[in-house]
């Protein structure tokens, strides 16, 4: 996974509650096997004012110049400021993929859903939880000012903003530690195997009904 | 020991270790694996070197690309016409091959969309902690199992290590006292309490679902309310175990027999919260005040009683409520202040991981029996869960009923509740649906989705505009 340990970039702000799955990235581009390139169809249907398809020349469609992501003075940005819920819907994690993929390195939001939140930090996006009057402050400023660039540091856990003050954010310890690391919850799991094994042989002797499903799958 | 809710007690049973910060690893009993969320992890694993853990613990069945048409399913894979989508479902039996994954093949008949198909199995059992990498997983909750959806990097750490890394939620005790009035249902209670704590009211919790309208319920009808726990938030729901979980359960395939049966069952007699447990949050709900619901915005929580209006945005006073207002209206092309039931449909879909089970079509074919779709309705189909609720329906005569009053019959698959398959809403068009949402485009570019219980899609069929399912005679 890739570390983050600081990220500064330009703030595209998306003044809407309850942003869902389905409008971070739409059904039709999940039939994807592979991770990567699902950023041109970051909010596709906001974004483009066609239906987009699997498989067809994004470079081609049109834009829908009123979305906010289309606006030139938000080209380059870094991270996301969102509103209340962000993320709610699906567990796809074609949603963060897409906005990794897009280029975003960091969310500020009120609240995310908790799959969608879950799903950031397996794939070196920090979702950042800041308090609403804050939030709203910061879409003030970002809307003000073109070109307005924040500093997430995950080490610090701050955020710095470009008149030199700073907004301090809550992390859980064990994800900020992976995240700073780049380290793979598999890899770090797998060291606890014997734990795991030694715990799944007390499970099978004290619930043996769920071990026995070998028996159906061979109608 | 201090009292526990039915939530502690399976976190407790399943805990395999805990870090000082409260990030646990949880034992997976049962991982439930469709074809969207799926091709990622396995080829992780592959990139990795590693093999599942317990390959036996998994349970695949592919179900959101398949076509729904039986000319094209008699095809099998070469009758999925997306060249993308068959590569998908492909990729899935291949993986399942390789991996030594049980699967029910699209051709199987007992196929169909795995929350239907895990429970008519006998693969979600009480107790058990259940994965699957799609967020209505909550739906196995209604049989006393925790489970909840995961991302693809999950699946992928499921698979691996048999477990799941993750922070236990707080309680939530949703209670629905009383009786349900005739005429209303599961979906119209779930879609109350969502209309009640909003979208994100269960973020951060497990919902147990409680009280006498709950335990009233069938197993089918509770799968109906849990399934809808994500909807409000909660990446889990739960109802106790009692009798009717374990007559539901008794001679699945999946479950256990004879002894073992005996066991496990005295087992799960007690997975129920104790009566003292203490919930962080209660919520109470009222069942003979809930009408048929019928959401008419572009969020679950947006969602009137059959007897309301669409919501006027002027008469809003928090800015953010109204903007939210407007900005739905503006998309289903609604006015504020009508009533719901002048809201036309040009289409009707019945079916989905919420309401595509037995229970439901018997209940939409006793609405349209002996009469026909309104001929405004351009599209209306019925599209069972599983090939074995098919065949049900077909044994009592249901799909004749159906056909006779002109809605299309289909075979079993996710269908227009996401459209990832050919099943697609029209840009513009209003659906009275059966599924779980109602987001922008979920069930098609421009597509306007009003979600109802089976009988309301049913009735509304028949009428071309949404009715008071009490009212029918």
């Amino acid at each position: 996974m890739k570390k983050f340990i600081v990220e500064k970039g330009m703030v595209l702000p998306l003044d809407r509650a309850n942003v869902d799955t389905d409008f971070i990235i739409p059904k039709q581009f999940l039939k994807s096997i592979k991770r990567t390139g699902f950023g041109v169809n970051l909010f596709d249907e906001h974004r483009y004012l066609d239906k987009g398809l699997p498989d067809t020349d994004n470079s081609l469609r049109p834009i829908n110049p009123d979305f906010v992501l289309n606006q030139p003075r938000y080209k380059g940005v870094k991270v996301l400021l969102a509103k209340d819920n962000f993320g709610c819907g699906s567990s796809r994690e074609h949603a963060p993929w897409a906005l990794e993929d897009y280029g975003f390195r960091a969310i500020i939001a009120p609240s995310y859903a908790d799959i969608f939140f879950n799903n950031c930090f397996k794939n070196g996006l920090l979702p950042v939880v800041l308090d609403k009057a804050i939030i709203s402050e910061l879409f003030t400023e970002v809307e003000a000012n073109e070109g307005y660039e924040l500093e997430v540091d995950l080490e610090q856990q701050a955020i710095l903003k470009p008149d030199g003050s700073k907004i301090e954010f809550s992390v859980d310890a064990f994800r900020k530690n992976c995240l700073l690391n780049g380290l793979d919850d598999i890899g770090l799991t797998l060291e606890e195997s014997e734990t795991i094994r030694s715990f799944e042989e007390n499970w099978r002797n004290s619930a043996p009904w769920y071990f026995t499903t070998t028996s159906a799958t061979t109608t | 020991m201090s009292s526990k809710t039915l939530y502690d007690k399976i976190w407790d049973t399943h805990l395999v270790s805990e870090r000082e910060d409260g990030t646990a690893l949880i034992y997976i009993d049962r991982h439930l694996i469709h074809e969207v969320t799926s091709p990622q992890a396995f080829e992780g694993l592959r990139l990795a070197g590693r093999k599942p853990w317990r390959a036996d613990a998994n349970f695949a069945t592919p179900d959101h690309n398949i076509p729904t048409t039986t000319e094209e399913r008699e095809q099998g894979l070469e009758g999925i016409k997306d060249p993308v989508s068959k590569i998908q479902v492909r990729t899935l039996g291949d993986n399942c091959a390789e991996f030594g994954i049980f699967e029910l093949k699209m051709t199987d008949d007992r196929q169909g969309i795995v929350h239907v198909v895990g429970p008519e199995q006998g693969a979600t059992l009480p107790g058990m902690a259940i994965v699957c990498g799609d967020s209505h997983t909550s739906t196995h909750g209604a049989l006393g199992a925790l489970a909840h959806g995961i991302g693809t990097s999950e699946v992928e750490h499921v698979l691996a290590t048999q477990c799941l890394m993750q922070k236990k939620a707080k309680n939530m005790l949703v209670r629905v006292d009383g009786q349900l009035k005739s005429g209303c249902t599961a979906k119209d209670i779930v879609l109350a309490i969502i209309g009640k704590i909003g979208t994100a009211g269960g973020t951060g919790f497990t919902i147990e679902f409680g009280g006498e309208a709950i335990k009233a319920l069938s197993v089918e009808g509770r799968m109906t309310v849990c399934n809808m726990a994500i909807e409000a938030g909660a990446r889990a729901g739960l109802i106790a175990v009692d009798e009717k979980t374990l007559d539901y359960i008794k001679g699945r395939p999946f479950a256990p027999s004879a002894e073992l049966w005996e066991q496990a069952s005295k087992s799960w007699r007690g997975l129920v919260s104790d009566a003292d447990a203490t919930f962080d949050e209660v919520v109470l709900l009222e069942a003979d005040e809930i009408e048929p619901q019928v959401t008419w915005g572009t969020s679950p929580e947006m969602v009137a009683p059959i007897s309301g209006n669409v919501p006027d945005p002027a008469q809003e006073l928090d800015s953010t409520k109204r903007g939210n207002i407007q900005q739905a209206l503006e998309y289903m092309g609604l006015q504020g202040g009508t009533a719901i039931k002048d809201i036309k449909l040009d289409c009707i879909f019945i079916g989905s991981c919420t309401n595509s089970r037995i229970e439901d079509l018997r209940a939409a074919a006793d609405v349209v029996k002996g009469k026909k779709v309104a001929s405004s309705v351009e599209v209306a189909m019925v599209v069972p869960g599983s090939g074995l609720v098919k065949r049900q329906a077909e044994a009592e005569g249901l799909d004749k009923i159906f056909i006779e009053a002109g809605l299309e019959w289909r075979e079993p698959g996710c269908s227009m509740c996401l459209a990832m398959n050919a099943d697609q809403l029209g840009e513009g068009k209003h659906c009275a649906s059966t599924s779980n949402r109602n987001f922008e485009g979920r069930q098609g570019f421009g597509g306007r989705t009003h979600l109802v219980s089976p009988a309301m899609a049913a009735a509304a069929a028949i009428a071309g505009h949404f009715v008071d399912i009490r009212k029918l005679g």
